[in-house]
């Protein structure tokens, strides 16, 4: 019998107490970004850490994300564990350079000799009308390029793990979090945003996929919120005998692999669904690899949904339209069960 | 001091009145469908809402000296400059409720609204206007125009790499740019102090070697003057600008912006020298217009909004498929 209650925290409160508790262990660990402040960020990853730790360790940065990431490049040469937040994801384009060809490079230019443990964190993620520059997800952009790792977490309860992974990893992180998963007070109120979360630290494996519910009618992979899509996509098509089995990416680079084969051999049909852009993109990288190593295992041709080659458009019957959801997910895998 | 036609006056007043009661609108509508809880994504007009409320003597000051061939761009705050410098009411209004008959057919919104015919656009990444403005003021002196290009951007956008790199590009090649920085004292809940090295960005302008003027206060007969020198010498072909005002951000950065990080009286005390209040005063009691005239400015402007209003609600939504089309023309 459970004897204790569980407690519950959202997402972005799962994010900051991670940071809290690397901040409390490790004096070498600080946040820089904008509004990550007094404010405690605009999704609230760092809620609460101005208080504890002040304007030493929590620093308010200028708008000059070339600058502060940049910066963290230079701290953690020197020993530092920078966690650095770019406000939105869209807005890597003004600093790519100091994350792709420098972040991503040097520890390998340097054969191993520099190591730079920063967490890049990242808010991704549509559906609210933010249109064309403030909606967007760039999984693949990010993990398209070597030297990152690059991760995705659904849950708090990973939010929170993979976050203290991410700190003590002495690479590179990308830390994506969804902005409509942090359960924050002004968006949509979902009940994945919300959840069980242990107070002490712990860890969640970077580079590990989570197999969220079984089945062995048709693997269905998904990412962030896809996962919660298609989570909900699974409960209807079990009202109609089909028994899916889904996977959570959580982690984009390392990519796990054996996961999704496995899962294949059991249901012997593939759907990957994706919040991002369909061509390049994630959902691609999977069937590559269902094609490379599980071709035999497959009964049918992989499906893909995933946002048609557009920028996210504002309108509200526009960004429906483009971005996937429970309903497009069930009839994707009704088709590929049928075929 | 110089002096202003009452043509030029009067259409500031009435412009800058125009703003003011859009954004008041805007506010409303934007609350609508997001009460008793607010949800960023619901109601008529979802999404992040920037407003410009108390920002207005930036706009006019420098627009009332455009033409139609000089080109605006602005930030992710842009109703209004898109006002001053005359995007269309109806149909920018139409874009920001998400309309088939918007500027952008409902897929750009309103921090991304673009009228190519009288030159505007605008844009949510801070700091992208600058080049482009930079790129306008290439092509007008290409051209052999006398046209200019103003670009408006947060003091907080002063911090950003574009501004330095577009400022250099802009004295080197001597050209006919204005860059407008409206100092309303906060980028998000970060004070101009916690994010800038010097006091006012005006004094930026010498390390790029071109002039730099300073507004305080919110003024907008002086934001005229000033730019109207500045205007006037880029036309001219003597070099770019920086012109830097002290400005007032009376609403929250976003609509729903908790404002934890700013003391509430601080805009009641900036409301009470509120510039349209001012400017009205001036009108009547240093230039002697009729209280009457400026009644029945204020009554066009009115009229003019709700009609963008009733023609933005009443228009049609696109149809999803459209979201497929316009990505190549
Ligand atoms: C490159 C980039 N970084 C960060 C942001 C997020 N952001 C949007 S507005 C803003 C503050 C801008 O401040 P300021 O330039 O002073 O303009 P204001 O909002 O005060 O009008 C920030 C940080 C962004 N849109 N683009
Ligand atoms: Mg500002």
């Amino acid at each position: 019998m459970q004897k204790t209650k569980q407690r519950l925290l959202t997402g972005n409160k799962a994010i900051a107490e991670a940071i809290r508790l690397e901040m409390e262990r490790d004096p070498n660990v600080f946040v820089m970004g904008e509004d990550v402040g007094v404010y405690g960020g605009i999704f609230g990853a760092t809620e609460g850490l101005f208080q504890q730790f002040g304007p030493e360790r929590v620093i308010d940065t200028p708008i000059s994300e070339t600058a502060f990431i940049g910066a963290a490049i230079g701290a953690a040469a020197e020993g530092m564990r920078p966690i650095v937040e770019l406000m939105f994801v869209d807005f890597f384009g003004v600093c790519m350079d100091q994350i792709y060809n420098h972040m991503a490079k040097i520890p390998y230019m340097s054969g191993g000799r520099v190591k730079l443990p920063i967490v890049l964190m990242t808010a991704v993620g549509g559906g609210y009308s933010d249109a064309a520059q403030h909606s967007q997800t760039l999984y693949a952009t990010f993990a398209h390029l070597p030297g990152m790792k690059v991760v995705a977490p659904s849950t708090p309860y990973d939010l929170k793990g993979m976050m203290i992974s991410a700190i003590r990893d002495d690479n590179p992180v990308v830390f994506m979090y969804h902005k409509t998963l942090q359960g924050l007070g002004w968006m949509d109120q979902l009940d994945a945003s919300v959840g069980h979360v242990p107070e002490e630290a712990y860890t969640v494996p970077i580079g590990k996929a989570k197999v969220v519910r079984e089945g062995t009618d048709i693997t269905i992979v998904g990412i962030q919120m896809t996962t919660h899509h298609v989570l909900e996509a699974a409960k209807k098509l079990e009202q109609h005998g089909i028994q899916a089995e889904v996977i959570d990416l959580r982690s984009l680079v390392p990519l796990d692999r054996e996961t999704i084969l496995q899962s294949i051999k059991k249901t012997h049909r593939l759907l990957v669904v994706d919040e991002d852009y369909l061509s390049y993109g994630m959902t691609a990288e999977i069937a590559a690899i269902a094609a490379e190593e599980g071709l035999y295992d497959l009964d049918a041709p992989v499906r893909r949904l995933a946002v048609p080659d557009v920028p996210i458009p504002y309108s509200r019957p526009l960004e429906q339209f483009v971005l996937p959801n429970a309903d497009k997910i069930f009839h994707e895998a009704m088709k590929l069960v049928n075929e | 001091m110089a002096t202003i036609s009452l043509d030029h006056l009067t259409w500031m007043y009435e412009t800058m009145y125009k703003i003011r009661y859009y954004e008041d609108k805007m506010a409303e509508a934007y609350a609508e469908g997001k009460n008793p809880v607010f949800n960023i994504g619901a109601g008529p007009v979802p999404g992040e809402m920037h407003l410009a409320t108390g920002q207005e003597p930036a706009a006019v000051g420098i627009c009332v000296h455009l033409k139609k061939e000089d080109t605006v761009t602005s930030p992710h705050r842009p109703h209004h400059h898109a006002i001053a410098k005359g995007v269309d009411l109806n149909r920018m209004t139409a874009e920001i409720f998400g309309k088939v008959t918007g500027l952008g057919k409902g897929k750009g919104g309103h921090m991304h609204l673009f009228d190519p015919d009288v030159k505007f656009s605008c844009g949510g990444i801070v700091g992208a206007g600058i080049p482009h403005a930079l790129g306008a003021a290439l092509a007008a002196k290409k051209k052999g125009t006398d046209w200019v290009a103003v670009a408006f951007i947060g003091e907080g956008a002063a911090n950003q790499g574009a501004f330095h790199e577009s400022l250099n590009m802009a004295a080197l090649w001597n050209l006919p740019l204005i860059v407008v920085i409206e100092n309303n004292q906060y980028g998000i809940s970060v004070p101009k102090s916690a994010s800038t090295s010097v006091p006012s960005n005006d004094i930026r302008a010498v390390a790029y070697g071109m002039k730099g003027y300073y507004v305080k206060d919110n003024d907008p007969i002086e934001m005229y003057h000033v730019s109207k020198e500045a205007v006037e010498r880029a036309r001219k072909g003597e070099g770019p600008s920086i012109i830097e005002i002290e400005t007032y951000r009376y609403l929250g950065h976003f609509q729903g912006d908790p404002e934890v990080y700013r003391d509430k009286n601080e805009v009641t005390l900036l409301r009470e020298k509120d510039p349209i209040v001012r400017m009205r005063q001036i009108l009547i009691q240093e230039y002697g217009i009729e209280e009457q005239q400026l009644i029945e400015l204020e009554n066009k402007a009115k009229q003019e909004v709700e009609a963008a209003y009733q023609f933005a609600r009443e228009s049609d939504y696109p149809e999803p498929e459209d979201a497929l089309k316009d990505l190549f023309v």
